[in-house]
């Protein structure tokens, strides 16, 4: 897959798509700054941020939809129980 | 100063000429001014520069373009620089536990165990740095040479298998690693040619050192030759040379200014001015880089208020200014900066350690680039490290502030004095760039140095890197800012066999992490142009091209842009 033609990377030629996961992945080592550190650490980096990002992901799936419903039963109560037009009640 | 206890026990001749270089303060300038004007009436000062200008009306000061750039750093790059910095502590904070509680073995100094209760050596900011973030990108630092320094160089590969506390030799050699890291700016580091075999000749004739002071019997006729010929290069009275750069500007400064004088310098002066400068024991006061505006209220301030409490009139005001700042790579406003000397009656303190050779149509430094009088600058120093491929610096100016330096200045009574084939080198270099040699090759580099230059830097903001300073400076910095791409940029642009300058915290601000490209006159356009290609190719890589301005600014942007607007009144 090659990058998108706006994309940064659209500069470096990639042969396949191993390689531009590479390149992805050297990316985030530089930008988070663990590329300077031992295998160890970095082990110990990624095995926080992946379990963090799962945890988010798996809450989320969990309580999201629960949240969302009602959130909707609330803002119905609110909005949707109104007649159409009060008008016609006046009259 | 003039009550320091080195003058009492000097005799009378030599207070009598003590006495006329310090009677500066009043009458001097003017009249050695004068006197200069009439005995080089080649070098004139521009028609404009008499007259008293404001600081904002500074265009018609500059005999070409003032064009200084530091692009702002981008939003994002530095909140993820910072969060790389985060993350880096956090694990040095991690180490330094393990390391406490013994469960790692700790490879760096520490304290003793029976100096436990004492006050702790290691514990500050940088010493934390050393340990936990240098440490790991150490590779790209001190690396061994094994041949001259020139525009290619070899190195000793070294590997390292405990992540970089120590390191061993393979045995290999890197070959031909283009070096752009050497301030090597006029290419004089050389193992040929003549200036070595002049070098070999004197060593023959005068050995490599006489072991005592300029002032026991350490004074050689080359020596003075030397002293004769850096007066004649820069266009002024008289020059004395000192064995040591550094020690030059943190030996002499003292000598020059004392209690009850003020020293203005600039935030970003190197590491011997600002030692000097507190050595001296004069109060510092420090203005924003290179910014005219915050030197005149600073020069305002002292001359209205004068000394705290007292309010007595400062004995001397000294403005101490580099003419390339090495990390930023600008350019002094000199014609701005002697402007406000002459209106403020101050005196001017020049640190040409970078610019001269490097800068100037005849290599004359930053003097010359703006075209000035050299004697409008009081006290004229510089180094032969760079330009001239040698050791040592000197200090230029009036006969009797030599002649006061001479006796007064720590660096000229006891340090031991230059060595013969140093001089030589000196000398030999000096005259070529002078064409005292009855060739064109001094003239010659300082013009390829030049163009090199120019176009070395216009092709980096070209590919969209951003770069500090001067378009006219040799020293190129190219902004890195993340921790993690010093290391990696070293290490790739070595990988392609070119030697680069990586520096980052304490040298620079922390978050201003950057490497340093200085150009060389023997770098030809082949190698500049590997090198570009190269920088190019990890800078995608690494995704260093951080710019974002489209057009190119070498029209459009006036030197007004750069002038920093928050001025605090």
């Amino acid at each position: 897959m090659p990058p998108p033609p706006f994309h940064p990377a659209c500069k470096m030629n990639f042969k396949n798509l191993l390689e531009y996961l590479a390149w992805l992945y050297y990316q985030y080592l530089l930008i988070t700054g663990i590329y300077v550190l031992e295998p160890w650490e970095k082990s110990i980096f990624n095995s926080v941020l992946f379990s963090a990002i799962a945890m988010v992901i798996y809450t989320s799936y969990v309580f999201v939809p629960i949240h969302v419903r009602l959130a909707l039963e609330f803002f119905s109560g609110i909005f949707g129980g109104q007649p159409e037009s009060t008008m016609a009640l006046m009259n | 100063m003039t009550e320091s206890p080195a003058t009492k026990p000097a005799d009378g001749d030599v207070c009598q000429r003590v006495k006329n270089g310090l009677n500066l303060e009043k009458n001097g300038v003017l009249k050695s001014l004068h006197r200069c004007h009439e005995q080089q009436p080649k070098h004139h000062c521009q028609p404009e520069e008499e007259e008293v200008h404001a600081a904002s009306h500074h265009d018609s000061q500059y005999n070409r373009p003032f064009l200084e750039s530091f692009e702002e750093t981008p939003m994002l790059v530095a909140v993820l620089t910072y969060m790389g910095y985060g993350i880096l502590t956090i694990f040095g904070y991690l180490r330094d536990f393990l390391r406490h509680w013994k469960i790692e073995r700790c490879h760096i100094a520490r304290e003793k165990e029976e100096q436990r209760d004492f006050v702790p050596l290691y514990q500050d900011f940088e010493n934390f740095y050393t340990r936990n973030l240098y440490m790991r990108i150490r590779d790209n630092w001190n690396r061994p040479i094994c041949s001259v320094p020139g525009a290619k160089v070899d190195l000793m590969e070294r590997t390292s298998r405990d992540y970089n506390w120590t390191f061993e030799y393979t045995g290999r050699v890197v070959l031909d690693v283009i070096n752009l890291g050497s301030y090597n700016y006029l290419g004089f580091a050389e193992n040929t040619g003549p200036c070595a075999d002049s070098a070999a000749e004197i060593t023959m004739k005068y050995g490599v050192g006489v072991a005592s002071t300029r002032q026991e019997i350490g004074n050689l006729d080359r020596h003075e030759e030397l002293e004769k010929l850096v007066a004649k290069f820069l266009g002024v009275e008289s020059a004395m040379v000192f064995g040591m750069g550094f020690a030059t500007n943190s030996m002499n400064i003292p000598a020059l200014t004392g209690k009850g004088c003020l020293i203005l310098s600039d935030e970003l002066n190197h590491a011997s001015l600002v030692l000097g400068a507190r050595l001296s024991g004069s109060t510092i006061r420090v203005f924003k880089h290179n910014n005219m505006q915050s030197l005149e209220k600073l020069l305002r301030d002292a001359i209205v208020h004068g000394q705290p409490r007292t309010h007595r009139p400062w004995k001397k005001i000294l403005i101490v200014v580099e003419g390339i700042y090495s990390m930023e790579g600008s350019i002094v406003r000199l014609p701005e900066v002697i402007d406000l000397k002459k209106r403020y009656r101050a005196y001017l303190y020049l640190d040409e350690a970078h610019s001269i050779g490097a800068l100037g149509s005849r290599g004359r430094g930053v003097v010359d680039y703006f075209g000035l009088d050299p004697c409008d600058v009081d006290v004229l120093m510089g180094t032969f490290t760079k330009s001239f491929g040698a050791a040592g610096g000197y200090i230029a100016g009036k006969w009797e502030l030599i002649e006061y330096l001479r006796s007064h200045s720590h660096s000229a009574v006891y340090a031991t004095s230059m060595s013969p084939p140093v001089v030589e080198q000196i000398i030999t270099s000096m005259k070529c760039i002078m064409g005292e040699d009855g060739t064109t090759i001094g003239c010659d580099r300082v013009r390829k140095l030049a163009e090199n230059t120019v176009y070395f830097r216009r092709r980096l903001r070209e590919m969209g890197f951003i770069i500090y300073g001067n378009e006219d400076s040799p020293v190129v910095p190219m902004m890195l800012y993340m921790p993690a791409k010093i290391g990696a940029f070293g290490r790739e642009m070595l990988k392609r066999n070119i030697g680069v300058v990586v520096v980052g915290f304490p040298a620079t601000p922390i978050i201003e992490s950057r490497a340093r490209f200085c150009i060389s006159a023997a770098h030809t356009k082949e190698m500049l142009d590997r090198a570009l290609s190269v920088i190019s190719e990890v800078g995608d890589l690494l995704q260093l091209k951080y710019s974002r301005r489209r057009i190119q600014p070498s029209l459009s942007l006036p030197c007004d842009d750069i002038v920093f607007e928050d001025i605090d009144d």
